[in-house]
């Protein structure tokens, strides 16, 4: 997940790993190998062992 | 909402404003909004990062300070070196943003001049173009290079003036002037903007907008030069419009009346 190791000790899906970090309603997307996770999905996709995560916020930039 | 008199027009959307500003390297997100504030600026760039895992909770936001209701974010791809990193940048953006398409992209070849890369500049804007982006594109200030990607269908074409952060100024009025003959869509400076007077250049070359950051970011007084920044482009739009005088290196013809002059003082 950004680029750290990370483990859990039951399965998990997107949406409940959002609301572990505290994240659950706040602007930001998800890419699971590489490809976008859409809101919708995010309560019904499951992370697999092995899965890289990038989760991502707008900062400020040029 | 009415007409907007001379609006900057980009991808059917009308803007009054064709100052558009970064939202990088400011103190604090205080200062961030009053210097976008103090720019009259509606459209806005941003980046797309990595969250801080595990910082979140109440850490202030970006969109708090700039709510997306009330300015057009303009995503990048600040950073990307590659295609295929932009693209997946952008398509996170578009997921960040509930579906927005309107993106800023840029493909750098290396750190050090943060220059564009055009090969992988074209072939992202070729990918993002198919998937319904609307492409505003940061590029050499090549005319040939801005007519291929007007050609692929990028919604503004965005030369530099000199390299990003430098505050250089416009090191080549000719390139953009050829660029501005060349191209349909809107063309706007981008990077290299250092005072008010190089936004100024720009818009009197005939420019459609100026896009900068760190000539605002790194003034001593960023709100300050914010103000200056919006009066100098909208100060350049006008001698545009207006169609300034030609210039001569002689033939002096004086602004007072030849007539009616007192008689010279006997010698």
């Amino acid at each position: 997940m950004n680029g750290k190791a990370h483990s859990f000790e039951s399965p998990l899906g997107i949406g409940a790993l959002l609301s572990r970090l505290e994240l659950s309603g706040k602007k930001i997307a998800v890419e699971r190998n590489g490809e976008i996770v859409p809101k919708s999905a995010h309560a019904e996709t499951m992370i697999r062992d092995g899965d890289q995560l990038e989760i991502v916020v707008a900062v400020g930039g040029g | 909402m009415g007409a907007i008199r001379d609006a900057l027009v980009v991808a059917g959307k009308s803007y009054s404003s064709r100052l558009l500003v970064g939202t990088g390297k400011y103190r604090d997100f205080a200062e961030t909004r009053a210097a976008v504030e103090a720019s009259g600026a509606q459209i806005v760039t941003v980046a797309i990062r990595r969250t801080n895992i595990g910082q979140n909770r109440n850490e202030p936001s970006l969109l708090d300070a700039l709510p997306p209701s009330r300015f057009t974010y303009l995503p990048n791809t600040a950073g990307c070196y590659s295609a295929a990193d932009a693209v997946r940048t952008l398509r996170l953006a578009r997921e960040l943003l509930d579906g927005h398409d309107l993106v800023k992209l840029e493909v750098l070849g290396d750190p050090q001049t943060l220059y564009p890369n055009m090969p992988e500049t074209l072939a992202a804007a070729e990918t993002l173009v198919k998937e319904g982006f609307k492409v505003m594109v940061y590029c050499s200030d090549d005319p040939i290079q801005a007519q291929m990607l007007e050609a692929i269908g990028c919604v503004a074409v965005m030369p530099l003036a000199s390299l990003i952060g430098s505050g250089m100024g416009i090191l080549n009025p000719w390139n953009l002037q050829l660029i501005l003959e060349k191209v349909k869509v809107p063309v706007l400076v981008d990077a290299g903007v250092g005072t008010a007077s190089d936004a100024a250049i720009a818009m009197e070359l005939g420019c459609d907008g100026v896009l900068m950051n760190t000539a605002i970011a790194a003034a001593r007084d960023p709100v300050l030069m914010a103000t200056a920044m919006r009066k100098a482009v909208e100060a350049g739009r006008e001698a545009f419009l207006a169609g300034r005088m030609p210039k001569k290196l002689y033939s002096a013809t004086p602004s007072s009346p030849t007539e009616g002059k007192i008689a010279p003082k006997a010698a």
